[in-house]
């Protein structure tokens, strides 16, 4: 009798240890990390290992396929293409991470609300929500830039300006999905016995959505947060693309691309290096993301 | 059938109305004026412009204005090209037949793919077959399409030289090959598109099978001794389709987005490269209808997955 005892006091393991362990085993999710970091800490210390200028002018070497001198070649005015991917990638992942978090934070806020409050907040807000995913985004996003990018050129300069803009305006069309999925976590939640025993020792509605609710909701907005990064790195790249995101001295992904369609046929390299980045940057996030769905995924044991 | 159809285009008025209500309040929000320009031009006198000013109502109150954008744009008087002096409804028109034979036949190549792939793959998972599909699914919605597009230029038509890579309203050619000229250079548009809303279906479609699949009524048709085939197709797949379904219409923003890429790069003469163009050239009553056009093609396509929901689910229409 005195082995229950033991199996009683197993490992204690807590739940990001646990979490770890689950995803451990998705073996492309964590091929996959090892890929971003790598990219994230090239895209950082990038500029001391190869402190070369993104804007040095060379009409000697126009166009040159990847050599020694230039490891991913150059571009028509003969600027190297590696420093400007390295500084490009720096915009276009903090674009991405930026744009996460406006429409996590959102999603989170208007999710929480609508699901705590019956009746017509809730009502309203989803209305909003549900308004807010039938708007063709590309060309709303486009029409916003258009209109608003001088003025905010003139507060904020030119490289912020433009950086805040994006943001907001990518993370402001984004944090539907967020706010729907935040409210049906917090529909089954809130009916819980443990919010009810809070409740009962006299917690108030913020300490119970704060303390109670919200920590044990936040499993699938962790995986929504990675796959939105993906989508906002995509989205500043289709803007930049489209040659109305940040202007040419700022060589994102996107940019990039967008300055090197016209020369395809005499310099593919600087097409591919960037669209590179941008679609190995995308599959990573992505797999992390399958991956971390399968950590959160409460139907699955270890 | 009948009441289902109406209740549902009285849920889609407001929120086309509530999309204009976004679109004017954007609009008024931004700085700016349209007669700016004529403030600085030393021809115009101050009168004039403050007259003109008085004629178009700049002046008004935020909501008088938008009711009146609102009559104007529901009469079709949809305002002027400042760029092409042309008036803004027969440009869109001329452009939107083009946009509508890309995305259509995208869509249909999507559907095409995904089907199939997804329903295989959902009957035997975790097989070779599944893994394969769900790999190339990955790569396939990873690829943006501006990069898709880019890569097919330069292998079809640079260095393999098959295909035009410049969309041609103006073919000359007569008969037979003016149709097999309009279907070469449709050719790679319609592949970017596709086969990257093929990748995010196959998923769609392959998760929604599995759902279906375990269910008792399932077991029961295999019980009755109906053959596989039967079972899939008859069964499972219909049930299955509710959830797709929704979730095609729900990607419609996205792949309008995608268009847009796509007309750009290929530049095909639909109203995503005329958006484009647009703004390029400071050309603001083309851009507010354009983006309006999409929006009403956006709610449109939300229809029809209502109106196939009633039919794949006759309970929804009683309720």
């Amino acid at each position: 009798m005195a082995d229950i005892g033991a199996v009683v006091t197993a490992e204690h393991v807590s739940p990001w240890v646990d979490a770890w362990r689950k995803f451990r085993r998705h073996k492309l999710a964590v091929a996959s990390s090892i890929a971003l970091l790598t990219i994230i800490v090239a895209v950082i210390v990038g500029p001391w290992l190869w402190p070369v200028s993104i804007n040095d002018i060379d009409f000697t070497a126009r166009l040159q396929p990847p050599s020694r001198a230039h490891p991913f070649g150059t571009d028509d005015l003969g600027q190297d293409l590696l420093a400007r991917m390295i500084y490009g990638g720096r915009i276009s992942l903090a674009v991405g991470l930026a744009a996460m978090l406006v429409a996590i934070i959102v999603g989170v806020i208007i999710g929480a609300i609508a699901g705590i409050s019956r009746g017509s907040v809730d009502t309203a807000l989803m209305w909003v929500t549900d308004l807010f995913l039938s708007l063709p985004q590309l060309p709303l996003l486009l029409l916003i830039i258009y209109l608003f990018r001088d003025a905010l050129k003139d507060v904020f300069g030119v490289e912020m300006g433009v950086f805040i803009l994006i943001v907001v305006v990518i993370g402001g069309l984004r944090w539907m999905p967020v706010a729907r999925l935040v409210r049906a976590q917090f529909l089954s939640l809130r009916e819980k016995e443990f919010v009810e025993a809070a409740q009962a020792l006299g917690a108030s509605k913020t300490r119970q959505v704060v303390r109670h609710i919200l920590p044990n909701a936040m499993g699938p907005v962790i995986v929504a947060a990675t796959i939105d990064v993906a989508a906002a790195i995509i989205a500043e790249s289709t803007l930049s693309f489209l040659g109305l995101g940040f202007p040419p001295d700022i060589p994102t992904w996107g940019r990039l691309l967008f300055d090197a369609k016209d020369f395809l046929d005499y310099a593919p390299h600087w097409a591919l290096f960037p669209g590179a980045a941008i679609f190995i940057t995308v599959l990573a996030i992505n797999f992390i993301g399958d991956g971390l769905r399968d950590t959160f995924d409460p139907r699955r044991v270890l | 059938m009948g009441t289902y159809l109406v209740r549902r285009l009285l849920i889609a008025l407001p929120s086309l109305l509530g999309i204009s209500v976004v679109l004017f309040t954007v609009l008024a929000l931004a700085p700016g004026d349209p007669f700016e320009e004529m403030a600085t031009n030393p021809n115009i006198p101050p009168e004039v412009r403050l007259a003109l000013r008085e004629k178009f109502g700049i002046d008004d109150p935020v909501y008088l204005r938008y009711f009146r954008w609102l009559t104007a744009m529901m009469q079709g008087d949809w305002g002027f090209s400042f760029a092409s002096r042309v008036n803004v409804d027969t440009l869109i028109l001329q452009r939107l037949p083009a946009t509508i034979f890309v995305i259509g036949s995208s869509q249909i190549l999507a559907l095409a793919i995904a089907l199939p792939v997804g329903i295989y793959a959902a009957t035997r998972p975790y097989s070779v077959f599944d893994q394969i599909a769900n790999t190339f699914a990955f790569i396939g919605f990873s690829l943006p399409t501006f990069f898709t597009g880019l890569l097919f230029i330069l292998v079809f038509s640079i260095w393999l030289d098959w295909l035009p890579f410049v969309y041609r309203s103006d073919i000359t050619a007569t008969g037979w090959r003016w149709y097999w000229e309009q279907i070469r250079q449709a050719i790679m548009p319609v592949m970017v598109l596709g086969l990257f809303q093929a990748a995010s279906y196959t998923r769609y479609v392959r998760s929604a099978v599995l759902d279906v699949i375990r269910l008792d009524f399932v077991t029961t048709a295999r019980a009755k001794g109906l053959g596989e085939k039967t079972v899939v197709v008859r069964h499972v797949v219909r049930n299955a389709l509710i959830p797709v379904v929704t979730l095609v219409a729900l990607q419609m923003p996205t792949v309008f987005g995608g268009a847009i890429v796509t007309e750009q790069i290929f530049r095909i003469p639909g109203i995503g490269s005329l958006l484009i163009s647009a703004i390029l050239s400071n050309d603001t009553p083309v851009i507010m209808a354009v983006t309006f056009v999409f929006a009403c093609l956006v709610v449109t396509f939300n229809l029809i997955a209502d109106v196939l929901y009633g039919w794949l689910d006759p309970r929804i229409a009683f309720r």
